[in-house]
Order: structure tokens, then C-alpha cells, then sequence
């Protein structure tokens, strides 16, 4: 376990990513098995030790120490696993168990005895041990760590091809044993489930006005931006999967699409919500997101469908080294063979040049809400990954208001013992109602700045929520305005960030409802 | 009850401040940090430690008139009795205790109670009112050993030869304990400075402080410099003035990289938790044995201090004084 702490605590203290992979790919290679692999786990979200919760960990704590010093602690920590690890009062001597036996101790231990078990552990662990411990136990690392980048590490550790341990990667389990034996050249590639299997999806890249004078417009499709949630659909011989980008399968959510899906294929598209393929808003959409199993009312109210852009197999066959072209053909072939009722293809855009685009492009946003354009070129093969001068979003403007800074929240992660979770609203009457709320995205100082204004302006504190005189505003930024029952002002705001402060501006100069709401009206 | 102090740490019966943070034509100080240190006052009653610090740092007109008084000296005015007791947090500081009508007080000022030898070594004083500092006033501070973090930072020096490694620290008091723990580790080679270091690191030594071989950090050729330790302001560590070092390891020695969030915030690769304050235990310790039936809390964080007091049947609260350090940085350095 200390191997293993002291990998976590270099993890989340080294600013350069060239050294946090070649630590990782150096315990990956020096530790043996099963404790590698339970690592791994941890590193990439898959580790689940479903006993131990949060609040287990909590009530374990509050056994041995006073809950008003827990909760001024907590609150200026900002962070429950550390402030667990540095508030544990007991210091013991002994050593932690191994990483894999702390794991099948974990799971083996009853409910009811847990607090003990995790007790002892914290007692006989080293501080940076118990943030590791915590951490390990609860599944929520919060160090920055990103699954691709420990898949980075096994395929620097081994010289395998990152693309090729990702194609395998979610038909395995931890603790991996199969996958370090391929990656050692001890055994050949894992056999992996083609329904269960997930194709790294190709990925877009920001286009800006400058690179138009360098791209033909003849050689690039163009297609709306759809505004739902990228989704990969394997059609297999055995069942139905549907990733997401991440490649979480969510089928279950959506039983109403995948069962009414039929042929066979991997296609890729947007999942969204909506009666005859007219999609509605992604808050509706996320009203289904958010559940793990559909109620047969929500399937009749928001109906689940998939807009298909690109196909990645016909059938058996690999067709992602052709072109775009050739595999919009091949698609389009597909759906004249399989009739579909939860399926549909994604229209192509004709114009003749990038300023009409341009003004399609505007139009879609002002009279539909569409998030912008793909531009997508029509000898492109299909890249896993972000490769360069592919497939382009060109996005609509986006939207600006004035709001005033109601509450904010000290932030976690990074940004803990900062205020740096805002709560803004605008004028309704005399009144100022929330429409959003966003993280700050700017520089350190400015945040500094704007922590000292927070505590200098608070008027109340609700737990870990202050909320303070309504006299600053805010510039926002955000995708669309849409209409939203569960929220006071009736409107909410889809990717609101914070512009910039406008320490300049009197709060009686802020937006009011009805403008917010009359762009919500256009979408 | 009254008490001889009040809530501005003003002494009435002397007509003297206790470090104010506006000239005064009479102060008492407890440490030469600048947040309890300043120049312009009348007169100024410290240590003469302290008043040497103030003089390198202020100029030697930084105030009136010094009044120089030794630890466990007394000096009795019309009306009370002063006396200054290790404080234990950087060379000369001074924690004051009043006498006066049969009451004692004692203004802690910033203390800690782990050994140093650059520093007076804390004595507790037995009193009815203690005005104490909490900068680390939450039980989730646990200081662990300076001699332990030391030993993290020259393993870390060994294995990566090729990096040369900067040790933010503020320039008084915590420069010059890095470096002493440094050479009673064994580190024997020269330890380099920033400008900012020099003339605080001679006053130690001029006071009796053997601090080893120092040379500056500017003008080395940069390969020279890997496998050494700077010692620098934190400011600097992060700035362009590091990028003169062969691929610097950011470290920092505060009581606030035990946070790792924290140290995460301020780009710290090698957090070294060395504080020149008291831990959570520590203050609780020294409350208790001070016998004190009133305790006031100053700067750092009052609300759990305040509480865990109330807890022990103590009378408590927070005083909330201009100028002190809230958060963040050390001392205020």
C-alpha cells in the first residue's frame, strides 16, 4: 500500500505530464500482480468497493472526533478524503497491508464492521497513506488523473500501440491479469466480446476564421452540431451496446432505443430525445440521463432516438479506413436495408461557399437552437482520437448576459478552501432570480480577488453556501437560453461560463428576465 | 471582570500597544515579522533581538527609542510590571506577559513549542487571561517531524541529481531553521541564497547562529546548479527568476503544505511541512497549561479554538484585529 500511496501523492504534485506517465508506467512495470492491476483500477474509475460510502467513512470519523471541529475542518479542507486523513487522531505503529489484501479485506467485511476495520487501517497508516487509503476507498481520486493518461503509461511501459489498448480495454476486468500478460508479450491480445466492445471515437477539433482561407469548402461535408450526447451503438450478433463517449454503456437507460435498433453494425451519432426524430432540449434529455433505469412514462413523454452520422463496421467489416465519403454511401446503403424506427441519419448540409454556411449556420442557431456546424472532409478515414485537419465544429456564437453574483461555494479539487462555485441571477421586477450557476474560469489572482470580495460581502451563510450582497456582476457567457420548470426564473442556460468580472458595473445595469427569456423563446 | 489589557491589546495602565498595526507612541513587539513589527513607532519594547531584526529591516530610525529587554527580565513601570518569555517561533521572539493589580496576561504572539535552534526554545507562563495566536487552529493540523521532512527533501535530492531544488521560505525565521536542519541532516555543501535571504541569514549569525557555508544563487553557471538546494522566497520559486535552475523541483517549508490541496494550489511538487507555529494539539496543550480561565484568539482560525476553549469550561473568543495575517501566508512574511 505505501507503493502505492506514494504514486498517488506524486501523481497529484507533479505539475509535468512527462513524469506523472513514467512513474506510472514504472510502478506498472515494477509491481507484480494483482496489485498493479487493482491500481489500475483505481486510476481509471473502474475499481468499486460498493461497502464503503462516503458517509460510512464520515460516521467512522465522528466516532473519534468532535462533528463542529469535523465541520470546520472539512469546510476549510474543502476535500472529505483529506480532511479525513489529516484529521485522524490516533497514531499507531504497523504497517498497511498489501494493496490487493486491503481490497479483498475491504469487500470481505461486513457492513456493521466496517468503521472498525477502517479505524484500525487509519491508525496504523502514515498521513499520506490514509489520503491514499480514503481515496482508494470512496473510488473519488480527484488528482487529476485521467484514465487515457494511465492507459498512456501501459502503453509506454510496453510499446504497445495506445489505440490497440484501448480497443480491448472495456471488454476487461480488474485486476487486469490478461491484459499485462499481452502487454508483456507472455500471452497474445485478449479475446474481448464484439458486443461488449468499444471503438475509440474520432473526435473534432475547434475551427477559427483563419483557417477558412486555407480549406476548400469543396472538399468538406458539412452537417448540424447536434446538441444531445455522442453515443457509439454496437449492433451485435449477441445484443445491443450503447457507449458513451467514455465508453460507459447506458443502454439500460434506454431500453426504447436499443431494442427497436435492428441489422448489424457499429454506427456512431447523438443520442437525443424526441417524437418523430424532432429533437427537443438536452435538459430533457437530461431528465432521462440522469436515471439509470427508464419509467415507461418518461419513455412515452421523451422518447430516446439516435441521429446516425458515421458507421465504423457494416456488419463484420471494418470500414473505418475508407474515406468519409465511401462510408456515408455505405451507411446510407445500411438504413435503405434496415428500416429503423429509433434510428435516422443525420442530414448533409449543401453550400456553395464558407460565407453561406456562415449564414446557414446562423440561421440554425437563431430559428432551431442547433449548437453550430461539422465540417467533416470527404477523404477522411475514421481516426480514433483528435487527429488534425479531419473533422472541424464550427460553433454558433455564443449568447452574453449580465448577471449579478447571488451565493457562491468553496470549490473542491483544485479550487478547494476558494469560493469558486457561483450562483447568478437577473432582474425580475425588483427582484433577482438564480438562472445559472458556473465555476470561475479565469486566473488565480482574479480568483483570489473575488474570494476576498465574497468574504468581505457575505450577508448569510448556509452551510458550506454564503450568500452575499447582490452588487457584483458577472459577464456570462452561454450556448442557448431554454425554457426549464424546475427552475425559479423559468429559464436555464446550456454551458454557462463566467466572461469576466465587471467590477465597474452597478448591479442595477443587469439583465433582466425577459431578455434572458427571449432568447430561450428562440430555441 | 476587567482585564489590564483590552480587546485592542492596548495596556491602559502603561498607555503601551502590543504589536499595533499603526505608529504608537509606545509598543511592545512581540517578533520582527512584518505583521507585528512596523516602523514609526515612539518607543519600542522587545527583545534585542527583535529590535536588531527591526533595524536591519526597517533602517535604525525605525522608531524613537528602543527599549531593549532580555527573556525573564522584568521591567516595572508605574502601574505594571513587563516581562518577555520565549516564544520559540523565530530568533528573539517574545511572548509578553503583563502584570498588574494582581492579574497576570500573556500575549503569546506567534509561537511554536518543537525544538530549534534558531530560536529561543518556548517556555509556558502560567496566567488568568492568554491572548494566543491560531493560525493553525483546526485538529486538522498535526505537524509532524521538521527532521522527518527534511530527510524527504534530501532523498529526493538524491535520487534526481539532474534537478536542482528551490525551497520557498520566508525570509526571516524560516530561511534560517531550513537551513539548520539542513546541517544537522548532514548536508554540508554550500546552501544557496536568494538577494532576498542574505542580510537575515548574517544577522543570525552575528546573533550566535552558525548556519554553514551560504553563497548567492544568481551568476552560477545553470549545469552547476543541479544536485544543489536554493533557498528563495515563495514568490520567486514560481517566477521567471527560477528558470535559471536545471529543472527545478518546487518545494515549499509551511505549516499549509500538510493541505495537499493546497500545496496543489501553489504549484508545490515537494511539499515540506515545517511550520513556525503551533499545531492543533500543541495550542490546546499550551492553553491548558497556562491555567488561563480567559482565553482571547487572534489571527488563524478563532471559530474551532474558540469553540474546543468553550468545551473545556474556558471563557473564550475571537478578537478580530486590523493588519494580521487571515490567511495563507505564514507570519505574514
Amino acid at each position: 500500500m505505501k507503493r502505492f500511496a506514494d504514486l498517488l501523492e506524486l501523481l497529484a504534485l507533479t505539475p509535468s505530464r512527462t513524469r506523472k506517465i513514467a512513474a506510472l508506467a514504472q510502478y506498472f512495470a515494477e509491481v507484480p500482480d494483482p496489485d498493479r492491476g487493482l491500481a489500475l483500477a483505481v486510476l481509471t474509475g473502474e475499481m468499486d468497493i460498493s461497502n464503503v460510502k462516503p458517509a460510512l467513512l464520515k460516521e467512522t470519523v465522528l466516532a473519534e472526533v468532535d462533528e463542529t471541529l469535523f465541520a470546520l475542518s472539512y469546510d476549510y479542507v474543502g476535500d472529505l478524503g483529506e480532511t479525513i486523513a489529516l484529521i485522524w487522531p490516533h497514531h499507531g505503529a504497523g504497517e498497511l497491508p498489501r494493496l490487493s489484501e486491503l481490497v479483498a479485506l475491504l469487500n470481505a467485511t461486513s457492513k456493521a464492521e466496517l468503521p472498525r476495520v477502517i479505524g484500525g487501517l487509519l491508525t496504523r497508516a502514515a498521513i499520506h497513506e490514509r489520503w491514499a487509503l480514503v481515496k482508494l476507498a470512496t473510488g473519488a481520486l480527484r488528482i487529476g488523473i485521467s484514465a487515457r493518461l494511465a492507459k498512456t503509461a501501459l502503453s509506454r511501459m510496453s510499446g504497445v500501440e495506445l489505440q490497440a489498448i484501448e480497443e480491448v480495454w472495456h471488454g476487461l476486468k480488474p485486476p487486469y491479469g490478461e491484459l499485462f500478460a499481452w502487454l508483456e508479450g507472455r500471452a497474445g491480445r485478449p479475446e474481448i466480446d464484439h458486443a461488449a466492445r468499444f471503438h475509440p471515437l474520432m473526435l473534432s477539433n475547434p475551427v477559427e476564421e483563419r483557417d477558412f482561407e486555407r480549406l476548400d469548402p469543396r472538399d468538406f461535408a458539412a452537417e448540424w452540431k447536434w446538441d444531445g450526447i455522442r453515443v457509439q451503438l454496437v449492433l451485435g450478433r449477441d445484443g445491443v451496446s450503447m457507449f458513451s463517449r467514455t465508453g460507459d454503456d447506458i443502454a439500460r437507460s434506454f431500453p426504447d432505443v436499443v431494442e427497436a435498433a435492428m441489422g448489424r453494425a457499429v454506427l456512431d451519432g447523438e443520442l437525443l430525445v424526441g417524437h418523430d426524430f424532432e429533437a427537443r432540449s438536452f435538459n430533457d434529455l437530461q431528465q432521462r440521463l440522469n436515471r439509470k433505469a427508464a419509467s415507461p412514462r418518461q419513455m412515452a413523454e421523451l422518447p430516446g432516438f439516435v441521429r446516425v452520422y458515421d458507421m465504423l463496421f457494416d456488419g463484420d467489416e471494418d470500414i473505418r479506413a475508407l474515406g468519409w465519403e465511401a462510408r456515408r454511401g455505405r451507411l446510407e446503403d445500411w438504413f435503405a436495408r434496415n428500416p429503423q424506427t429509433r434510428l435516422d441519419l443525420s442530414e448533409v448540409l449543401g453550400f456553395a461557399d464558407w460565407d453561406a454556411l456562415a449564414a446557414l449556420r446562423r440561421q440554425g442557431a437563431e430559428s432551431h437552437g442547433h449548437e453550430g456546424v461539422m465540417l467533416k472532409l470527404r477523404t477522411a478515414p475514421y481516426v480514433p482520437g483528435r487527429p488534425k485537419g479531419f473533422w472541424f465544429k464550427w460553433k454558433r456564437d455564443p449568447n452574453v448576459v449580465d448577471a449579478v453574483l447571488m451565493y457562491a461555494q468553496r470549490g473542491h479539487g483544485k479550487r478547494s478552501s476558494y469560493y469558486s462555485d457561483y450562483t447568478f441571477g437577473v432582474w425580475k421586477g425588483s427582484e433577482i432570480v438564480p438562472i445559472g450557476k458556473a465555476y470561475f474560469g479565469f486566473t488565480d489572482e482574479e480568483l483570489r480577488q473575488l474570494d476576498r470580495w465574497i468574504r468581505a460581502n457575505t450577508v448569510a451563510a448556509f452551510g458550506p453556501v454564503r450568500e452575499v450582497r447582490k452588487e457584483l456582476v458577472f459577464e456570462v457567457a452561454f450556448d442557448s437560453a431554454q425554457k426549464s420548470g424546475r427552475h425559479k426564473s423559468g429559464v436555464a442556460l446550456r454551458f454557462p461560463r463566467i466572461n469576466r468580472i465587471r467590477w465597474d458595473k452597478p448591479a442595477g445595469e443587469a439583465a433582466r428576465l425577459e431578455d434572458v427569456a427571449a432568447l430561450a423563446g428562440a430555441t | 471582570m476587567g482585564f489590564i489589557i483590552d480587546r485592542d491589546l492596548y495596556v491602559p495602565a502603561i498607555d503601551a500597544w502590543i504589536d499595533p498595526s499603526q505608529p504608537r507612541p509606545r509598543a511592545i513587539v512581540t517578533h520582527g515579522h512584518a505583521d507585528h513589527a512596523r516602523a514609526g513607532h515612539g518607543a519600542v519594547l522587545a527583545t534585542p533581538e527583535t529590535i536588531a531584526i527591526m533595524k536591519v529591516r526597517y533602517g535604525p530610525d525605525c522608531a524613537g527609542r528602543f527599549e531593549p529587554l532580555r527573556f525573564g527580565e522584568a521591567l516595572d513601570l508605574a502601574g505594571a510590571r513587563v516581562s518577555l518569555h520565549p516564544a520559540g517561533h523565530i530568533l528573539g521572539s517574545a511572548q509578553v506577559l503583563i502584570e498588574a493589580g494582581g492579574q497576570r496576561a500573556v500575549v503569546t504572539g506567534d509561537y511554536k513549542r518543537l525544538p530549534d535552534r534558531t530560536a529561543e526554545t518556548y517556555e509556558p507562563v502560567a496566567c488568568d487571561l492568554l491572548v494566543t495566536e491560531a493560525t493553525f487552529g483546526l485538529p486538522v493540523f498535526q505537524h509532524p517531524r521538521p527532521e522527518d521532512e527534511i530527510g524527504r527533501l534530501l532523498k529526493s535530492v538524491a535520487d534526481q541529481p539532474e534537478r536542482c531544488h528551490l525551497v520557498g521560505c520566508y525570509a526571516l525565521g524560516k530561511a534560517q531553521r531550513v537551513i539548520a536542519l539542513l546541517r544537522d541532516a548532514g548536508w554540508e555543501k554550500p546552501i544557496y541564497l536568494h538577494g532576498a535571504m542574505a542580510r537575515l541569514c548574517a544577522l543570525y549569525e552575528e546573533l550566535g547562529v552558525p548556519l554553514g557555508p551560504l553563497l548567492p544563487a544568481t551568476g552560477m553557471p545553470k549545469a552547476a546548479m543541479a544536485g544543489e538546494i536554493v533557498i528563495a522566497p515563495p514568490s520567486a520559486i514560481r517566477d521567471r527568476w527560477s528558470r535559471r535552475f536545471p529543472d527545478p523541483v518546487v518545494c515549499q517549508a509551511s505549516g499549509w503544505m500538510s493541505v495537499k490541496q493546497r500545496a496543489r494550489q501553489a504549484l508545490v511538487e515537494l511539499p515540506l511541512v515545517i511550520s513556525d507555529h503551533c499545531d492543533w494539539g500543541e495550542l490546546n496543550q499550551s492553553i491548558a497549561e497556562s491555567g488561563a480561565g480567559t482565553v482571547w484568539v487572534t489571527h488563524g482560525r478563532e471559530d474551532a479554538l474558540v469553540y474546543w476553549c468553550r468545551k473545556q469550561g474556558l471563557e473564550a473568543e475571537p478578537l478580530a484585529l486590523p493588519g494580521l495575517d487571515d490567511d495563507g501566508g505564514e507570519g505574514g512574511e
